[in-house]
């Protein structure tokens, strides 16, 4: 890992991995929740699942872990960002209802039950 | 929800970022509240800025951040330390725990940032083995922290050194007290100490520190980045910022809220939280935890902030919010956090190790139905004594959530001694398996299933429980299929 040796190499850094991020923007994203509590109720076989359900169709998803959604009564959730669409947040999951979340919604933008409406804003830095 | 009522500062990147990725957090804006401090700021304005934001301690007490790190510049010394307190032993709370397994490079970065302000270099999070998942987290952020320069040597090549370790506590309520902390980081027993001399002035080792929760900190790059006078806009006249709270008990959405500070109440429980679960009627939500206390169906236009919680016996504490509905019984759940207390004492001084004990074994006795309004009275006299002669945090609070309860449940204290009744059908020991006389066809069914065949009648006639023999194990309110015998 390359060191940060001035603050002009962070703020140069921050805007390449902004770039790199909107490079990727073509590419639907899927944020699996992997905090204590959604692992606990099945965050990581959601996850398995639909990795699989992807390679099986075919489809080119990034996948990327992160930390509590703050959602603990819909565990486990993800939130799908599909390319040009506003990111959507999926909970109540299992390996059966993952699956047919990327048949449906990742294949073909067709939503499916357990939407959670998301009633924060967020700072950004 | 029309309008969003939260607003997420210090769970900003929490389900957003990967936390095992540092270029994440970098992408996020991460490390740049440090480079400015850095490179913009000298310390005193660092803490100028602190001071002006207006925040307050997230871990309890509420204290002034800036104010706080003042006291810690002021002192001189070769070391100082900054101090992440990550114990979060407040059962029901988890905001801590979410923060550091969501973003744990936000409180390493405000930990650097404490550190530079301060005149200090050295760091240590102090958090419960209890939390593997943050423990790993937290171990594979300081290593890349370290690799990409921002933790460690001459950060981004500038003169300022910060080292990082952790410390693992086994789990004791006390040790998030900050002097039982201090005591536990060295080796000693887990034992708060009488302050003065605060922490501040000698800490760890003696020397200047500063003990910070988890959620003050990650609150911290975003003040220094967006501006003390950002912050300073929200909240209210004495509480700035946002709080996060561990929703739990019986509401809808369980799980965790951010919300401005000044917001009511009844938007916490009815709108963020969902409302209470199965429509049932909302009683009180238990804030603060073991130290705090109950605001009630009266409190719904309270707005949350460190003041008016306090006027209504509570405390914001760290965050801990558990609903409560129309069955569940307050002198239980005051009961429950006194044992909880009561286990957790270390033991030090009277008032607490004792007064615990007496508390708890009066509660116990009036949810038996063995008290008396003086047993009322002397619980009130004794809370009252505890509050003012404990040493520290955790004994001085011991009674809030008895002293709470009775603020706006005196009668349901009172139904207890007097009627012998438990109004919201808990305190088994008060409880009465009644059949209903018109609705009993006598099925036989629920003579069959009484463990201590206290039920009596013959078939097709009317049976009768003896209350004398009872067990009030319920397995016969169970079984009747025509609602014919009820608890009362
Ligand atoms: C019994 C007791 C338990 C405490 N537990 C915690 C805790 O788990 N986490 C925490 O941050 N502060 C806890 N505190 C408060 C700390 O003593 C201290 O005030 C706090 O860590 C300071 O940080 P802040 O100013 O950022 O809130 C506790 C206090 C008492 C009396
Ligand atoms: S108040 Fe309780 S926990 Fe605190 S020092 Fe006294 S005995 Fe120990
Ligand atoms: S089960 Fe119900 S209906 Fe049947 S005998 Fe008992 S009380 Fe009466
Ligand atoms: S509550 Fe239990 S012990 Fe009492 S009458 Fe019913 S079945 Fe028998
Ligand atoms: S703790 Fe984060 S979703 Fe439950």
């Amino acid at each position: 890992m390359a060191k940060i040796n001035t603050i002009a190499e962070l703020k140069k850094l921050r805007e390449d991995l902004q770039g790199a991020a909107q490079a990727n923007a073509g590419k639907p994203l899927v944020n699996v929740s992997l905090a204590t509590c959604s692992v606990a109720s099945g965050g990581r076989d959601v996850m398995a699942a639909m990795k699989e359900e992807t390679a099986a169709l075919g489809l080119d998803v990034e996948f990327v872990q992160s930390g509590c959604m703050t959602f603990c009564f819909a565990e486990p959730t993800v939130v799908v960002t599909l390319p040009g669409k506003d990111p959507v947040t999926f909970g109540y999951l299992d390996a059966e209802k993952a699956k047919t979340l990327v048949q449906k919604y990742i294949k073909d933008g067709e939503l499916v039950d357990g939407v959670i409406p998301v009633g924060y804003e967020r700072i950004v830095l | 929800m029309a309008e969003k009522k939260q607003l997420r500062i210090a769970t900003r990147n929490s389900g957003f970022i990967d936390p095992e990725n540092i270029d994440s957090y970098i992408a996020a804006g991460g490390y740049l509240g440090l480079a400015k401090c850095l490179g913009e700021m000298t310390p005193d304005q660092v803490i100028e800025t602190m001071k002006a934001s207006g925040i307050r301690g997230r871990g309890g007490a509420g204290f002034p951040t800036g104010v706080k790190w003042g006291f810690a510049s002021k002192y001189a010394s070769d070391d100082k330390y900054v101090v992440c307190n990550a114990d979060e032993g407040d059962p029901g709370a988890f905001m801590d725990r979410a923060i550091l397994e969501g973003d744990p490079h936000s409180v390493l970065e405000a930990m650097a940032i404490g550190a530079y302000a301060i005149g200090g270099n050295k760091g240590t999070i102090y958090i419960r083995a209890e939390y593997p998942m943050a423990i790993e987290r937290l171990k594979i952020a300081i290593k890349q922290a370290e690799e990409k320069g921002v933790i460690g040597k001459n950060i981004m090549g500038t003169d300022f050194s910060f080292d990082l370790d952790i410390k693992y506590g086994a789990g004791a309520f006390v040790c998030g007290e900050e002097t039982a902390l201090i005591n536990s980081m060295e080796g000693n027993r887990g034992e708060p100490y009488t302050k003065p001399p605060f922490p501040a002035e000698a800490g760890y080792w003696d020397k200047p520190t500063i003990v910070n929760n988890v959620e003050t900190l990650a609150s911290i790059p975003a003040i220094i980045v967006k501006g003390a006078e950002w912050f300073n806009g929200i909240g209210t006249e004495t509480s700035k910022g946002t709080k996060v709270f561990a929703l739990a008990g019986k509401i809808n959405n369980v799980g965790l809220i951010e919300v401005p500070m000044g917001i009511t109440l009844q938007e916490v429980i009815m709108e963020v939280g969902g409302g209470v679960r199965d429509g049932k009627e909302f009683k009180a939500v238990q804030t603060g935890g073991p130290s705090g206390g109950a605001l009630t169906y009266k409190d719904l236009d309270v707005k949350i902030d460190y003041e008016s919680l306090v006027a209504c016996q509570s405390m914001m504490g760290s965050g801990g919010m558990i609903v409560m509905d129309q069955d569940d019984c307050m002198v239980s759940i005051a009961k429950f956090f006194v044992e909880f207390t009561m286990e957790e004492t270390c033991g030090k001084c009277t008032p607490c190790r004792i007064g615990s004990k007496r508390i708890y074994e009066a509660l116990d006795k009036i949810t038996m139905g063995q008290g008396s309004l003086e047993d009322i009275e002397k619980l009130k006299q004794m809370s009252n004594a505890i509050k003012d002669t404990a040493l520290c945090g955790l004994g001085q609070t011991m009674p809030n959530p008895v002293l709470s309860t009775m603020r706006v449940f005196e009668d349901e204290y009172t139904a207890h001694v007097v009627d012998k009744k438990c109004p919201a059908g808990v305190c088994s020991d008060l409880l009465e398996f009644v059949v209903v006389d018109d609705k009993c066809v006598g099925c036989t069914l629920c003579k069959r299933v009484c463990p201590v065949d206290c039920i009596s009648g013959n078939a097709k006639e009317i049976h009768v429980i003896d209350q004398a023999a009872c067990i009030k194990c319920g397995a016969c309110l169970d079984k009747c299929k025509f609602d014919a015998i009820i608890k009362q």
